[in-house]
């Protein structure tokens, strides 16, 4: 066991040690698989870790091998040495090699599919954003947002995924695998987080022309906190304050926003975009491209479609600056 | 007056070989009469020359077909590289508008596309027409026009698809195509991608048949099984593969272009259909696809390597037998594709270790080639270098796949960067480095004597090797840390752009490589003193090419003993060229080839060879015709040039196959005489009916998987109170498609009892039965409305299968009786016929099952 323990570890240092930014393990990103997050991504990477030592040293085996044979070797073997060999490399060594990581690797596989513990977030992919609803344990009716996801740390959720129209799939490399989306059949996914922080997800099959800008903030937060966070987001949007917001709330009813989108507590209550009731309290715009300041949001209404390819949200590009403002100001301001 | 040469022979008593075989040594080393041998050699160059002028282009030689087809591969090869360094450079920098999304999203899809079917498949389809024959000692390959239409096929659909590009129409879905995204999307470049590249599968399919006949039939005299260069082993599994893995594809492409022209909703979830089935159809295909592209390059290892180390292969029998392992091995992995669709941990558990289980076949056929280095005197070469840059980045990419076929941790990876830089090592060092090490190992014998340089060789190779390694071991490390794949572009604050620039920048250097590749290919080269005729020191039959260039492909076909025959076999070159062994004359001005039998080469009968001809290329155009039309939805245009192309190919077979011979046998040289005709399972014919009709049965076999695919997955199916196909008229249908059968299989056995008059009556009568079974079938679904819902969408899609079918076999059925009453179908001479009958057993036999599937299976469901 010590000598396998000792080349791990020393195929782990060498590694670390030729790619500079693994050496700064921590600062490889925000949707890293090489800075786990959960119980589901730590151990797959463990799983990297082994594989890829065995991986460096069987290619310098068998390279090493061929070199060898090709320029050093000072004579030639007995063919029977050479049959022993391929018997040897060709299929014991690989044989053996493999039993015992399937036997690893699949025993993995009920750990990340486990059940979860009570919430449900149901996830539906639409193109190109995340409509998410969460279902506490015992709910009757959904806490609907979009483009963002919260978990309590600690406890494993159980994601609920189908799509709109086309295939898609949910992905948050600092927590763990990914599951595929598909319209008119549901899959699962469940996964626990162990830290909190903010992390990042992207849509991970290809979705269509904006399929490079469907990704969505994650947020893992302390049981508790969850628990607060998640009754104010059950609450109704908060009224417009100051002179802009007032004036942009007008704005957004004039324009007919609330044909596609809801703000609880107001008269919008469409269903086609993404649910606005808290879309200023989120950590992005857009799902997961812009930063939700005023500018960003008067950009985006502006000219969803150079800021998103083929979005379905139409342009309102002939909206004159001050509207664009306030409308911006009144979103911003749903916290 | 002479007595009738056939009067002695019927139906039932027909020519066999006579004389001598073996030869024995004494036989070969008997000298030859050079006069008459000059007189032979003129009548048989004369046979064998090539047209001139713009007829060359009529040519249908396997070296000329060979030639084009690997240099139009290559062509676009580069048009396909062209298209990724151009993504690369989107991709250099964070927040790039060099390439806007939709035009990304189509060079990636022609991308990947292009070096799959216009390239990876394509190239090993172009070797092997070019050096099968010569790896055998055979004159050419058993139908060179078959050859020569598969060509022109694709060079027709490569320019089409291929062209799209420079419309800005191009397919924008994945080289996967998954529905709904391409099921749904307006554009037609998804119509382009399915028809397009299915005619391409076509043309692919022809050569696979082609190539796999050319292995079993096409053999020199005495080389049995067990003594075949590994290359052709390779091909027979190749072959075989491309044989089970396109038809599924053709068959999803077949109801993926029905959806989207017609709307029947086979992908359609809100009306019963299931996206899943194309990812299973299309992965059947897409996994065996991927050793498609391997193995031959392991053949051109094979046969490289023991050349390098001076002596035979060590472990022929395992490396053969790892070859076929991998080829069976590999339609079991495809869900491997699929890890993250939700599948149950059962499924993935199976797939995982079937997955694993390929290292060891793959392990097997690297350590024989370690084996043979290690006991065989090396000689250093330009093409074992690049062997050795291959193995070193094969290596490294076959781990990977270790790795990821382990189900969990394929979760992570799966669509990333990871993904991007693990198949491009599979495939830089399981295609591009051995094919280059093809080249430049058999351009001497491509180019009769003349050699590649070796200084450009060498910086070409590591050009390419260390460009190839900068811009693809960066990916690996893009993936982990989060880059999706098939992104236009990422944000600034991923941190991705460091390694992105590096891998553009990397990926400019591997085109500079192959740009010092291809002036090394292309340039004018004299003869540079190196006009050597084997000058390798090779072991195997190709080396004994005629230098200068000589259109025969080999003088007198040989007698062979070993595997390795130019180091086993003494003055067997000498002896070859002198005309001292088979066929070294053409007595009637023929060309022509010795068939001999499949497992132990015994000589069975001489084939003539069809020679120049343009039909083959109409008859590629109008095909051209009949799958691009309907991309712009010109039904009728389609339906006339599909006319054309059956017409065209019905003259081609009627001018140029199954003609009745001058004499019953025919001197072939060291006291043989043999046959010139055959028919049955002796001819290279029936074998490639055969053959052409697994793969169609494979494609038939995968629609009724749909069936049941979507009767397993989906809780209602057949939907409550669907309308069935008519029973009744399904079962008349079904009687008299069987009546068919048996009509004209009592006409081949009639016709061979000589009673040719009651064969022809048959035959009316099958037609008659024929065109009535079709018409049953046509009343049987009539009624039902294949736009409501998947159940009788496939329904349909099975007769329409079907009847495409009946048609084929009425026209076979009409053309068998048309040769019998123009007299070239006689009791003694019946290939056709035979023909015909294989293929109406295959005919019914997919019509039995129809019958039961759409008949008698749903009402037992309900």
């Amino acid at each position: 066991m010590l000598p396998f323990i000792l080349r791990w570890r020393f195929v782990k240092r060498l590694f670390a040690g030729l790619v500079p930014v693994v050496a700064l393990s921590g600062c490889s990103g925000r949707q890293s698989i090489l800075d786990p997050a959960g119980q589901d991504s730590a151990s797959l990477l463990t799983l990297f870790w082994v594989m890829l030592a065995g991986l460096v040293v069987i290619w310098l085996l068998i390279n090493g091998m061929m070199f060898f044979f090709h320029h050093l070797s000072p004579r030639k073997y007995d063919e029977s040495i050479a049959r022993k060999l391929i018997v040897g490399g060709g299929i014991v060594f690989p044989t053996v090699v493999i039993a015992a990581l399937l036997a690893w690797g699949l025993s993995m596989m009920p750990d990340q599919r486990a059940p979860g513990d009570g919430l449900r977030v149901e996830i539906v992919g639409e193109q190109w954003w995340w409509r998410v609803a969460y279902w506490p344990d015992g709910a009757d009716e959904p806490i609907v947002s979009a483009n963002e996801i919260r978990l309590p740390v600690g406890r494993r959720s159980t994601f609920e995924l189908s799509s709109a129209a086309v295939i898609h799939s949910l992905w948050i490399p600092a927590l763990g695998g990914k599951m595929d989306m598909f319209p008119g059949r549901e899959t699962f996914l469940t996964l626990e987080p162990t830290e909190a922080g903010t992390f990042r997800g992207q849509c991970a099959e290809f979705c269509g022309a904006s399929h490079a800008l469907m990704a969505f903030e994650v947020v893992t937060m302390d049981p508790e906190e969850f628990e607060t966070w998640l009754a104010e987001e059950a609450g109704p949007a908060q009224s417009p304050e100051g002179e802009a917001a007032i004036e942009g709330a007008d704005v957004f009813s004039a324009q007919g926003c609330g044909a596609c989108h809801t703000v609880r507590g107001t008269e919008a209550v469409g269903q086609v975009g993404p649910d606005l009731t808290h879309v200023g309290s989120r950590m992005s715009l857009g799902a997961g491209i812009l930063a939700p300041t005023v500018d960003n949001f008067i950009a985006w209404i502006d000219h969803t479609g150079d800021l998103k390819p083929e979005v379905e949200m139409p342009a309102y590009d002939d909206l004159p600056e001050d509207d664009l403002l306030a409308l911006a100001t009144y979103l911003v301001g749903l916290k | 007056m002479t007595e009738d040469p056939f009067a002695k022979y019927s139906g039932t008593n027909r020519p066999e070989p006579e004389g001598t075989f073996p030869p024995t040594d004494e036989m070969l080393a008997r000298p030859v009469d050079t006069e008459e041998e000059a007189r032979r050699a003129d009548r048989l160059r004369r046979a064998w020359d090539e047209p001139k002028g713009w007829a060359y282009f009529s040519a249908v030689n396997n070296d000329k077909v060979g030639a084009w087809y690997s240099l139009t591969a290559l062509f676009f090869m580069l048009a396909a590289g062209v298209l990724a360094l151009l993504m690369r450079i989107q991709l250099a920098v964070p927040e790039n508008d060099f390439l806007d999304a939709d035009r990304f999203n189509q060079f990636f899809t022609m991308h990947g596309s292009a070096m799959m079917f216009l390239f990876a498949v394509p190239m090993f389809e172009a070797i092997s027409i070019l050096l099968l024959p010569a790896f055998l000692g055979a004159r050419d390959l058993p139908f060179p026009r078959l050859s020569s239409y598969g060509f022109w096929c694709f060079v027709i659909g490569g320019c089409f698809v291929m062209g799209s590009v420079l419309f800005d129409v191009a397919p924008r879905g994945g080289w996967f195509m998954y529905p709904p995204l391409s099921t749904e999307d307006m554009g037609i470049g998804a119509d382009i991608w399915l028809l397009g590249l299915s005619f391409i599968e076509v043309a692919s399919i022809a050569a696979a048949v082609e190539l796999i006949v050319g292995v079993l039939k096409c053999r020199p005299p005495g080389m049995r099984v067990n003594l075949m260069p590994l290359y052709a082993w390779y091909v027979l599994v190749v072959g075989g593969m491309i044989l089970f893995a396109f038809p599924p594809l053709i068959a999803g492409d077949f109801l993926f272009e029905m959806e989207r022209s017609f709307d029947w909703p086979f992908f359609d979830p809100t009306r019963g259909g299931d996206p899943m089935l194309w990812q299973h159809l299309f992965w059947i295909f897409g996994h065996p696809e991927v050793y498609i592209v391997f193995l031959p390059s392991i053949a051109i290892a094979a046969m490289v390597i023991p050349t390098v180390a001076q002596r035979p292969i060590v472990g022929y029998s395992w490396i053969v037998l790892s070859a076929v392992g991998v080829g069976f091995l590999s339609f079991g992995l495809w869900v491997h594709h699929m890890f993250t669709t939700g599948l149950p941990n059962i499924s993935l558990g199976f797939f995982s270790a079937a997955s694993e289980a390929v290292v060891i076949p793959t392990g097997i056929q690297l350590f024989v080639f370690a084996a043979t280095l290690m006991v065989g005197k090396v000689k250093r070469s330009l093409p074992m270098l690049w062997i050795a840059g291959a193995l070193a980045i094969f290596v490294l990419g076959g781990l990977t796949g270790v790795m990821l076929a382990i189900a969990p941790f394929n979760w992570a990876v799966h669509d990333t960067y990871f993904i991007v830089a693990h198949l491009h090592y599979t495939l830089f060092g399981g295609m591009i480095f051995p094919v280059m090490a093809g080249v430049y190992y058999f351009y001497p014998f491509f180019r009769k004597g003349r050699m590649m340089s070796e200084t450009l060789g060498r910086w070409s190779f590591w050009l390419i090797f260390i460009g190839f390694n900068l811009t693809f071991l960066p990916m690996h490390y893009t993936g982990l840390i989060g880059m999706p794949r098939r992104v236009f572009t990422y944000g600034e604050e991923m941190g991705w752009g460091w390694l992105n620039m590096l891998s553009t920048v990397a990926s400019f250097v591997i085109a500079a490589g192959f740009a010092v590749f291809v002036w090394d290919l292309l340039r004018p080269k004299r003869n540079e003193g190196a006009s050597r005729r084997n000058p390798w020191n090779a072991g195997t039959l190709e080396w004994s090419h005629n230098v200068p260039e000589e259109q025969w492909g080999v003088r007198s076909i040989p007698f062979i003993t070993s595997r390795y025959p130019l180091w086993d076999q003494p003055k067997i070159v000498e002896r070859m060229d002198a005309g001292r062994f088979y066929l070294s004359d053409t007595k009637y001005g023929y060309r022509e080839t010795i068939v001999t039998s499949v497992l132990d080469a015994r000589p069975q009968h001489v084939q003539r060879v069809t020679g120049p001809a343009w039909i083959t290329m109409m008859a590629a155009a109008f095909t051209g015709g009949a799958f691009i039309f309907p991309t712009f939805s010109m039904y009728v245009p389609a339906i006339i040039s599909g006319a054309f192309a059956i017409v065209c190919v019905l003259y081609w077979l009627w001018t140029a196959t199954a003609q009745v011979p001058e004499e019953p046998t025919s001197d072939v040289g060291l006291g043989l005489r043999l046959p010139r005709y055959a028919s049955g399972p002796n001819a290279p014919g029936w074998w490639a009916v055969w053959i052409t009709m697994l793969g169609d049965a494979t494609a038939f076999t995968s629609l009724v998987f749909g069936f049941f695919f979507y009767w397993t997955a989906s809780p209602d199916f057949p939907p409550m109170g669907a309308d069935h196909a008519g029973g009744a008229a399904l079962l008349a249908a079904a009687v008299l498609l069987s009546l068919s059968w048996l009509a004209t299989r009592s006409a081949k056995a009639t016709n061979r009892h000589g009673n040719v008059r009651q064969a022809r009556i048959l035959l009316a009568v099958g037609m008659a039965c024929t065109v009535a079974g079709g018409a049953g079938l046509y009343l049987a679904v009539a009624d039902l409305a294949p736009t409501s819902h998947a159940y009788p969408a496939i329904v349909c899609a099975l007769a329409v299968w079907l009847g495409a079918h009946l048609g084929l076999g009425l026209i076979a059925q009409g053309y068998s009786l048309a040769r019998s009453l123009a007299g070239h179908t006689t009791p003694i001479y019946d290939a056709d016929l035979t023909n015909t009958t294989l293929l109406w057993h295959f005919i019914v036999v997919q019509a039995l099952i129809t019958s039961a599937v759409i008949g008698l299976l749903p009402g037992w469901m309900t």
